[in-house]
């Protein structure tokens, strides 16, 4: 690898975009190929399965042994909302390898006393999330059970393809947020895949046991991701 | 927050290893590429070595470090890649195994 390839693989991973290292195990010759490059033909059949489910290893092409070393961004996990629940899923969420982001504009929620060492935005969501969008790599969980905290960042983490999209509320409060998020333009599709309401079910009755089951259901997703679109194409 | 906040800066092999190099350093690259049995560090992992024996990074649990650290500092002398396999203690290739039973092969090469 020359250090072209290296400052251009980390300037990727740096801005949280996936990238492939392709290396030629007979020369040594190293490619490097970034989500947003077109490849063709078989060599780009491999890679957009390596992208998907995050798999490095050797492929035979033609008569080349071809090492893919996936580079995906790490996971992360949006909390809309400081609330009780939050308060015990962000230090569980960091220990499990998804460091957590809160945001939460009631700034008597949103207070480092509550929440030692997590990162924490006292902004409305819309104002975070223009200057840090959502990504592919992030689980947003909407947990105020205000819509007008909780309605936008949902929208916008079902546009942005996040792995996992959460809501916290009753089947009735999640028909009433559906027909909201339908008039924001959000397709069946997108509200297919909301998961609602929120967590596992390991019948969790306090907030903390509430946070187990969102995490473990976060865990499910980032893990699962992909194999949904591997069963269709079989 | 920077975008970058994302990657543990201090401890990221490659991040460390774009340092060395920018600061003048010969480096070398390890990479797991092929693991059988119950392997330590999944394909992908990196462990990267500077001219003078520093490394950053792991490709075992710390079984076959030393011996990857070795072979690395040939291979910044040579310029020329390599291909290593460790296997079981016991195995008589290398000095050097995994105690839990898997194999490994991990390929170096020069950063340049």
């Amino acid at each position: 690898m020359d250090r072209q390839v290296l400052q251009t693989l980390n300037a990727e991973r740096r801005a949280r975009r996936a990238a492939v290292v392709v290396t030629d195990m007979s020369d040594g010759s190293v490619r490097l190929i970034r989500q947003r490059d077109a490849t063709e033909g078989e060599l780009g059949e491999a890679v957009t399965k390596a992208l998907r489910t995050g798999r490095s290893g050797l492929v035979e092409i033609g008569a080349r042994s071809l090492f893919l070393n996936v580079h995906l961004p790490n996971p992360r996990l949006v909390v809309i909302g400081a609330v009780h629940i939050s308060q015990a899923l962000a230090p569980m969420a960091k220990i499990a390898g998804y460091p957590v982001e809160i945001i939460d504009p009631r700034s008597a929620f949103a207070t480092p006393e509550r929440f030692p060492e997590i990162v924490l935005h006292a902004e409305w969501p819309e104002d975070i999330l223009a200057r840090q969008p959502l990504d592919a790599y992030t689980a947003l969980a909407a947990v105020t059970h205000d819509p007008k905290v909780d309605d936008m960042p949902l929208k916008a983490a079902l546009d942005a393809g996040c792995f996992y999209v959460g809501a916290l509320g009753s089947r009735k409060t999640h028909a009433k947020r559906v027909e909201r998020l339908l008039a924001m333009g959000a397709t069946a599709e997108q509200i297919e895949s909301i998961h609602s309401p929120i967590g596992i079910d390991i019948a969790a009755a306090s907030p903390a046991e509430i946070a187990v089951a969102v995490l473990a259901e976060v865990v499910r997703a980032f893990r699962s991701r992909g194999l949904e679109a591997k069963g269709a194409a079989a | 927050m920077e975008a970058s906040a994302y990657i543990d800066e201090a401890r990221d092999p490659l991040i460390i290893a774009e340092g060395w190099v920018k600061d003048g350093r010969e480096v070398a690259l390890a990479t797991v590429v092929e693991t059988w049995g119950s392997a330590p560090r999944p394909v992908g992992s990196h462990l990267v070595i500077d001219g003078e024996g520093n490394f950053q990074g792991s490709v075992s649990g710390g079984c076959v470090e030393g011996a990857v650290v070795t072979e690395a500092i040939d291979v910044i002398g040579t310029g020329k890649a390599k291909m290593l396999e460790f296997g079981v203690a016991d195995e008589t290739a290398w000095r050097v195994g995994l105690s839990c039973g898997g194999r490994i092969r991990v390929y170096v090469e020069r950063l340049g």
